[in-house]
């Protein structure tokens, strides 16, 4: 039995030349909240995509329970799929469907459970998110928040162990994003999930993280618990955590570009 | 060299999305026993149902106005030259053969191409660009088999009958016009244009009208699938499949018409 849920080895990923991820590793421990941090660019929904098996990496295993998820059959690999629920940032929820059709598609397409049976549990799954009064509105019906909370309901809904969230709190205000904490809490001691949280909300991940870890430029620079995070001395983290700008740096003048011209002997101000 | 790179690097994509397409409509007709009513997955023929009423219900008043007037354009330039020669009769051959073989699958080929073609590569796109794509499969749902396939049913089984129809109203255009000019009874028409048309001619129409279907599926959903980026993408990704659905249409009905007038000469 792995003592790690996830675990990446050695992940390297390379975008028409350009490394996003180098040799990133990671080991994600049972019923634990995990938050990814990093700044804009720095690899870690590249990373995210790769947990979920959405993109192959160039180099490196992701291994989901043991299970090398870039080598393993198409049936293993669906098997290893309903054991992980993913909340998109964008919730990505069907339009076509009501918010009770949305979470019940997964039951309804993978399970042979009746009819009657997936009702009840649809329920009883937006109600754990909050939503039981909402299940007959369309995505369309419901603010940024439910949106969420129902892709949540969508993405537990075949009560996999482990839940993915992408961006969570991205475009909320701070009163739902920290309810959304609070749900996202709530899930890890109800259903003894482990969960992984992608987001570069500091405030958001100090709430609900038992370990950090931070990518910067598409290396992991740190792995470690809240505490020791918030007390590292790296300077990357002190900067993130400090929100500090990078150092500007200077622009050349005009004359100085004109200098760098080929057959320009002298440039006068 | 700079050409030869350029000229080599065009073949290989065009290349790579002949072998996308056959690998995705392999995938769809895997997926499609799946989307039937009883042995499919529960539901699913519903969305089919609903690609039904998209495809063929709304796209009829469409159809029926373009066939009539392309019916009446088709008499109207055959009795033109046939009245010279005392063969106006004729223009009844013109349009009821016409519209069999050839401008009822293409007409509707078109129409189809413009409004559901279009329609499927926005849809997908937007599900791509709102990661809902990423959701079905993270969800170990295949996306060809739960957004494609019910399209692709439902197309096979509309564009033929929109075929029929489409053909029937050119034919009735061509009835008008020989009551217009020769005061010709409908049913004395309609001997003629039973005279002139033949049964393989009904079926090869209908045979092309099938293959459209599916090139203006395959090519609409690939189109979608294909998108990267934002929303511009996504019109960008409509343009292309309309542009390429009506290609890919006339050439296969070359193809087809090739085909079936070699198997006529034997």
């Amino acid at each position: 039995m792995p003592t790690s849920v996830i675990s990446v080895r050695d992940l390297s990923v390379n975008y028409d030349g350009h490394q996003v991820l180098d040799r990133v590793n990671l080991d994600i421990r049972p019923n634990e909240i995990l938050v990814l941090l990093g700044g804009s660019g720095s690899g870690k929904t590249t990373m995210l995509r790769h947990i979920i098996g959405l993109e192959a990496p160039n180099a490196g295993n992701i291994l989901i329970r043991g299970v090398d998820i870039n080598n393993c059959s198409a049936e293993v690999l669906k098997q290893i799929r309903r054991q992980v629920g993913v909340a998109f940032q964008e919730a990505a929820l069907f339009n076509s469907l009501s918010t009770e059709e949305n979470v019940a598609l997964p039951l309804r397409e993978l399970t042979n459970l009746a009819d009657p049976v997936i009702e009840i549990m649809v329920y009883i799954t937006l109600a754990a998110v909050g939503l039981a009064e909402s299940g007959k509105l369309m995505p369309h019906e419901l603010s940024g928040g439910m949106k969420k909370r129902a892709a949540v309901a969508r993405a537990i809904a075949l009560d996999p162990g482990i839940l993915v969230f992408d961006e969570p709190s991205a475009g909320l205000d701070p009163i739902v994003s920290a309810e959304l904490d609070e749900l996202i809490l709530f899930l890890k001691q109800a259903f003894q999930m482990t969960i992984v949280v992608v987001t570069h909300e500091i405030s958001s991940a100090f709430r609900i993280a038992d370990r950090i870890a931070m990518l910067y430029k598409g290396s992991m620079i740190a792995v470690e618990d809240k505490e020791s995070f918030k007390a590292s001395t790296h300077p990357r983290i002190r900067q993130f955590l400090d929100r500090v700008p990078d150092k500007v740096v200077e622009t050349p003048t005009v004359q100085e570009h004109l200098r760098e011209l080929s057959g320009m002997t002298g440039v006068e101000s | 060299m700079k050409i030869l790179e350029g000229i080599g690097a065009g073949v290989i994509q065009q290349f790579a999305y002949i072998g996308g397409l056959s690998d995705q409509f392999w995938s769809g007709i895997r997926a499609l026993p799946r989307v039937l009513p009883v042995i499919g997955r529960r539901g699913r023929w519903r969305d089919a149902i609903r690609q039904m009423t998209a495809i063929g219900v709304s796209a009829l008043p469409m159809i029926a106005i373009m066939a009539i007037c392309s019916g009446m354009i088709l008499a109207l330039q055959g009795a033109g030259e046939l009245r010279r020669f005392g063969a106006l009769r004729y223009v009844i051959d013109l349009v009821a053969v016409g519209f069999t073989r050839e401008l009822g699958p293409l007409l509707t080929a078109i129409v189809v191409s413009g409004r559901s073609g279009s329609a499927f590569s926005a849809e997908i796109g937007t599900m791509v660009v709102t990661s809902e794509i990423d959701a079905l499969r993270t969800m170990a749902l295949d996306p060809v088999e739960f957004v494609l396939a019910p399209k692709y049913l439902a197309a096979i089984l509309m564009v033929p009958c929109l075929t029929i129809m489409c053909s029937v109203f050119g034919i009735l255009a061509g009835a008008g016009f020989m009551y217009l000019s020769t005061h010709m009874t409908l049913g004395i028409y309609i001997r003629y244009v039973f005279d002139s048309i033949l049964l393989r001619d009904v079926f090869g129409g209908l045979i092309k009208s099938v293959a459209f279907a599916t090139i203006i599926v395959h090519v609409g959903c690939m189109e979608g699938f294909k998108v990267r980026g934002g929303p511009e993408a996504v019109g960008r990704s409509t343009t292309s499949a309309v542009v390429r659905s009506t290609f890919l249409v006339i050439l296969a009905d070359l193809f087809f018409t090739a085909v079936f007038y070699l198997a006529r000469m034997q």
